[in-house]
């Protein structure tokens, strides 16, 4: 019996880690892989979303609304960012970085000025689920974990399956020839931008009743999702799934056996030998291998 | 080049400090060069010993920006972990200078300080660079390095979190870290208040002439060949790999020097000095001032820290970010580049109305 009770604490506490990372990072990698910009701010927009969502319930939305809200206004946040200060810093990596670490600063700052250390917080819906003397909660278990396979599912129908998707990732190969092919990329680019707003929105939203609000919020969030695309690799919507699995394996291992400090400290380690073994992440070396059993064949 | 005949010995002098890889290589830039520093060394004098022993802390940033602008601006390594090789030297200074309370204690927690510092860099650089990690996975992984002993540091506040005497004292700190001294046994020369203020002057200047010496040796010439084409410096038969591992370590020891120093003048460290918001200061001081420059980011950790901890209290990040992200829009490479073109457009009018039009070019390099 007892046996069975660490299986299932490692089941629930897997999907926990997988949804954290898959969500942490699908925004972070979608205007990363997609666009070539590090959002180093990638934290703060999923500030943004979880601050949108918490004041709105507070002002009396139900919370599925309240969690529209959030995606809402990160993505009018995200449209107006890129418009202003992010077009400008296209094929200039380090730019990109420095920049908006920059905003980072100042969001993160603002937020404190503004709100203070911290909101009052949304209880967890859900409650839990009960196993001899143990209880996990659903929402951040199954829950959480549905949400990020459906997002990842429906991201990879938008960027395979529809004219968009074709358009953005013609972009993202080659700007002069798509432009010249009637995409218009100026547009492209800002929708990608703004889809990857919405995710990291959406991820504020999703975890607001579940985090403790407070401005260095993002911090936690943005750890997670650059060492989950750096795992993943360049292919980012094969690559976060794959990383997630990984990291979350390792995470929920290691923290049911030692507490959850240890289980990130281990969540970094793997990713550190990984980057080691497979300098362009899992994704690269699945590239090189099929590169390698196709010369063979 | 009219001026050197006049001044053969000067110009003898300061040659090894000058070339292609520096800005400000003419008589102006040493002329408002040496006037700084007698200026920052007047400063106990006409203020003081609190004010300069105060004060040595952004002396002891400014070395913080410079082991950065070496590395990033030089070599084109963006690291974000400086302040992971700077707190790291902290603690362990700490660790071992409590342990050992005489000046032998004190002159071996700076040599281990610096030494596990630079070990640590080296460590960290073998495994990127070696491991064929990219310049911006670098970045990251380096910032990752720092936030992952942020989150170590800080939950060290158990009593089992010791070593030695010196407990690590998670958030709250480590207390009790002595002054900066060398000597042996219970003879030794003390480097508190305005002394430590001169110390880390020297510390400074010396950093930034040997580095400009470095910059302009084979060396160097071998860094910025590597910062501007990785692939083509290979192809000439440079060791890449060897150069960004080397550039980086050395970039260590000189943030684990000014780790030590930090720790010696406020006599403490915390995790605070790993967080996210204090791995971002020597970025922004590179940037602002110039990364290229190892002078305009010593001005500008000199300037931004004293603005920030001395007049705008809670809206100083909210400054200094945008500060940030409008320099990196308007004036990519910081403000010390375009110092010096500003004077180079002078010295042309000027040279100009005198008729000797090719001065110029020398400022200009």
């Amino acid at each position: 019996m007892d046996a069975l009770y660490e299986l299932l604490n490692f089941g629930f506490q897997f999907l926990d880690s997988f949804a954290f990372i898959v969500l942490a990072t699908v925004g972070l990698a979608i205007i990363f892989g997609m666009m070539g910009i590090i959002n180093l701010a990638h934290g703060e927009f999923i500030l943004v979303g979880a601050y949108a969502t918490t004041l709105s319930f507070h002002a009396g939305l139900p919370l599925p609304l309240a969690m529209v809200a959030g995606v809402v206004v990160t993505t009018i946040f995200g449209i107006i960012l890129e418009r202003t200060i992010i077009h400008r810093l296209y094929g200039r990596l380090l730019d990109s970085m420095v920049v908006t670490f920059g905003i980072s600063l100042v969001m993160i700052q603002l937020t404190r000025i503004v709100f203070g250390n911290s909101l009052p917080q949304i209880g967890t819906p859900f409650g839990g689920i009960s196993y001899g003397p143990y209880s996990y909660s659903t929402y951040r278990s199954v829950f959480l974990a549905s949400v990020a396979v459906v997002a990842l599912v429906a991201l990879y129908v938008v960027f395979t399956r529809t004219t968009f998707g074709v358009c953005a990732r013609a972009t993202i190969q080659d700007e002069e020839t798509a432009r010249s092919m009637g995409v218009d990329t100026d547009r492209m680019y800002l929708s990608t931008f703004a889809i990857g707003s919405a995710l990291a929105g959406l991820t504020g939203a999703l975890y607001a009743p579940a985090t403790t609000m407070s401005p260095e919020l993002g911090t936690y969030f943005l750890v997670e999702a650059f060492v989950a695309v750096v795992v993943g690799g360049p292919s980012v919507l094969l690559g976060t799934p794959l990383a997630g699995v990984l990291l979350g394996t390792v995470d929920a291992f290691f923290a049911n056996l030692w507490g959850q400090f240890m289980g990130t400290v281990f969540l970094l380690l793997t990713a550190i030998i990984a980057i080691r073994l497979m300098p362009d992440g899992i994704t690269g070396l699945l590239r090189d291998l099929r590169e390698k059993w196709g010369q063979s064949e | 080049m009219s001026s050197e005949s006049k001044s053969s010995l000067l110009a003898r002098v300061r040659s090894p400090f000058e070339g292609p890889n520096t800005i400000g290589n003419s008589n102006a830039f040493w002329a408002s060069f040496t006037l700084g520093i007698v200026l920052l060394g007047l400063y106990p004098v006409l203020f003081g010993a609190y004010a300069a022993e105060s004060s040595s802390v952004y002396l002891v940033y400014a070395l913080l920006g410079v082991s950065l602008a070496f590395i990033w601006g030089f070599c084109g390594i963006l690291s974000f972990g400086q302040v992971a090789f700077f707190g790291i030297a902290g603690y362990t200074f700490g660790i071992v200078s409590i342990n050992i309370s005489t000046y032998t204690g004190v002159t071996l927690g700076l040599l281990t300080g610096v030494l596990v510092a630079t070990l640590f860099a080296a460590l960290l650089g073998y495994f990127m660079f070696y491991g064929g990690i990219r310049e911006v996975y670098v970045t990251i992984i380096t910032l990752v390095v720092a936030l992952v002993l942020h989150t170590f540091m800080g939950q060290t506040a158990g009593s089992e979190w010791a070593i030695g005497d010196a407990r690590l004292g998670g958030f709250n700190g480590m207390v009790g870290v002595p002054d900066l001294a060398v000597g042996f046994g219970t003879t030794g020369l003390e480097f508190a208040g305005a002394m430590h203020y001169y110390i880390a002057l020297l510390v400074l200047v010396a950093t930034v002439l040997g580095l400009r010496a470095l910059v302009n040796s084979q060396f160097g010439y071998a860094m910025v060949a590597t910062r501007e084409d990785e692939t083509r410096t290979e192809m000439f038969g440079y060791n890449t790999t060897f150069i960004k591992f080397a550039t980086f370590t050395i970039g260590g020891a000189l943030a684990g020097l000014s780790g030590v120093l930090f720790v010696t003048w406020g006599n403490y460290i915390d995790p605070s000095e790993f967080a996210i918001t204090a791995a971002a200061m020597p970025v922004i001081w590179a940037s602002i001032g110039g990364r290229e420059s190892l002078v305009g980011t010593v001005a500008a950790a000199i300037v931004i820290q004293w603005l920030q901890l001395q007049l705008i209290g809670e809206w100083a990040l909210v400054i200094v970010g945008s500060l940030l992200i409008v320099v990196i829009l308007v004036l990519p490479n910081g403000i010390a580049p375009g110092v010096r073109d500003l004077v180079a457009s002078f010295q042309e009018n000027r040279d100009k109305d005198a008729g000797t039009p090719a001065a110029a070019e020398e400022v200009s390099d």
